[in-house]
C-alpha cells in the first residue's frame, strides 16, 4: 500500500516508522525544514519536506495513487483539510484524522473524513480507568461495529452485587467479555457472580451505554 | 441582518466596519485582542476574544442567531474549518471564505462553500493594470 502521512511530530514519526517495518510505501510530509532534515537521516525517502495541506505539494508527491492519508499535525484545521484534500481533490480512498480536540470529532465524520482517532480522549480514558474506585470508561470505540468496549468498575451500591450473571438484563446487544477480580482474569459463565470492585469489561452499543451504566449502577 | 466576522486583520476591521455602516449587527471574533485596534473606535458592535474553529467560541459569538459568517483570518485551513462548522453545525443560511491557495479555493468551491481567492482576484487586478499601461503607452 502507498500511504501518505501528514505531519512529522512524534506521532507522525513513529508512525511512518512502523508503516515501513510492516513493509509499507509511505512517505512522511514536513513541512518545517529543520524538522525535516533530522529526520531524513533515518527516514531517507520516506520523508520528504512540504507542507501537506499544499495541492501542489500533494500532487508531486503521487496523491493520486495513494491508498490512504494519514493527517497527524497539531492544528485540527490543518488535518481537516489534508483528509478533505486527499478525499475531493486526490480521490484517495481512505483519509484517517487525527483529532487534538475531541470536540470536533461529530465535524470530522460530517464532512467525511472516513476514520478519527482522537489521542487526548484514549490519554482520558486510560488515566481514568487507572483510578482506584467506581467509574465507566469508554475504552475504545469500534465505529464500523457501531460498539464501544467499556470497562465498569462495580460499587458497593451496585444492584447486581453478588448476582448471577443470567439474572442480569442486560441491554439488547450487549456482551460481557471479561470479569477481572484482582489480578485474575474470569471469562463470564451464566453462573458466574459479579463481587464488589470487579472491573467489568463490556461491548455494547451507543444506545445501549446508559441502561448497561443503570443496570449495573455505575456512573 | 445579523452577521459574524472570524478575523479582525485588514480585511476583517474593514468588512466590520462596512457592515456596521450600512446599519448591520456586527460581532468580530479574533484570537488576539490586539487586532481589535484596526476597528475603528465609533465600532459598537461586539468584539469576542477566542479561537473561530471552537465551537464553544462561536456560539459565544451569537453564530446560532447569525444571518451570515464571514470566515477571514490569516489561515486557509482555519478559515475553511470555521466556515463548514458555520454551515453544517449552526447552518447559517450565509457562510463565505477567504482561501489564499486557488486549488484549495477551487476544490472548496465545488463542496459548495463560497470561497473567494484574493489571490486569484488581485493577480487579475494587476495584470489588467500592467497590460493597461502597456496599451496606453
Amino acid at each position: 500500500m502507498y500511504i501518505i502521512v501528514g505531519g512529522g511530530g512524534d506521532v507522525g514519526y513513529y508512525l511512518t516508522r512502523n508503516l515501513l517495518k510492516q513493509g509499507h510505501e509511505v512517505l512522511l510530509l514536513e513541512k518545517d525544514t529543520s524538522r525535516y532534515n533530522t529526520l531524513s537521516e533515518e527516514l531517507g525517502q520516506a520523508i520528504y519536506n512540504g507542507d501537506a495541506c499544499e495541492a501542489r505539494t500533494m500532487e508531486e508527491v503521487g496523491t493520486r495513487r495513494a491508498d490512504v492519508v494519514i493527517a497527524v499535525t497539531g492544528h485540527d484545521e490543518d488535518n481537516l483539510v489534508i483528509c478533505q484534500m486527499a478525499k475531493r481533490y486526490f480521490n484517495v480512498g481512505r483519509t484517517i484524522a487525527r483529532l487534538n480536540n475531541p470536540k470536533h470529532e461529530l465535524l470530522f465524520q460530517k464532512l467525511g473524513i472516513d476514520v478519527t482517532v482522537s489521542p487526548t480522549k484514549a490519554i482520558l480514558s486510560l488515566i481514568e480507568s487507572e483510578l482506584p474506585g467506581p467509574h465507566f470508561v469508554l475504552l475504545m470505540t469500534l465505529k464500523r461495529a457501531g460498539l464501544e468496549i467499556v470497562e465498569m468498575n462495580i460499587p458497593p451500591t451496585s444492584p447486581v452485587v453478588g448476582k448471577q450473571l443470567s439474572d442480569i438484563n442486560l441491554p439488547r446487544r450487549c456482551h460481557l467479555s471479561l470479569i477481572l477480580r484482582g489480578d485474575e482474569p474470569i471469562f463470564p459463565e451464566k453462573d458466574t457472580r459479579l463481587l464488589v470492585n470487579d472491573d467489568v469489561y463490556a461491548l455494547v452499543t451507543k444506545e445501549g451505554e446508559e441502561e448497561l451504566r443503570n443496570t449495573f449502577g455505575t456512573s | 441582518m445579523k452577521v459574524v466576522i472570524l478575523g479582525c486583520g485588514r480585511v476583517g476591521a474593514t468588512l466590520a466596519m462596512k457592515m456596521e455602516e450600512v446599519g448591520h449587527k456586527v460581532t468580530v471574533i479574533d484570537i488576539s485582542n490586539d487586532s481589535f485596534r484596526r476597528l475603528d473606535p465609533k465600532f459598537r458592535g461586539v468584539k469576542i476574544l477566542g479561537n473561530g474553529v471552537d465551537e464553544e467560541t462561536l456560539r459565544r459569538a451569537g453564530i446560532e442567531t447569525a444571518d451570515a459568517f464571514a470566515a477571514v483570518t490569516n489561515g486557509d485551513n482555519r478559515n475553511i474549518m470555521a466556515s463548514q462548522i458555520a454551515k453544517e453545525i449552526f447552518h447559517v443560511q450565509k457562510v463565505v471564505c477567504r482561501i489564499y491557495d486557488p486549488i484549495r479555493q477551487g476544490t472548496y468551491k465545488l463542496l459548495g462553500l463560497e470561497a473567494i481567492s484574493p489571490t486569484i482576484i488581485g493577480a487579475n487586478m494587476l495584470f489588467d493594470a500592467i497590460i493597461g499601461i502597456q496599451r496606453s503607452s
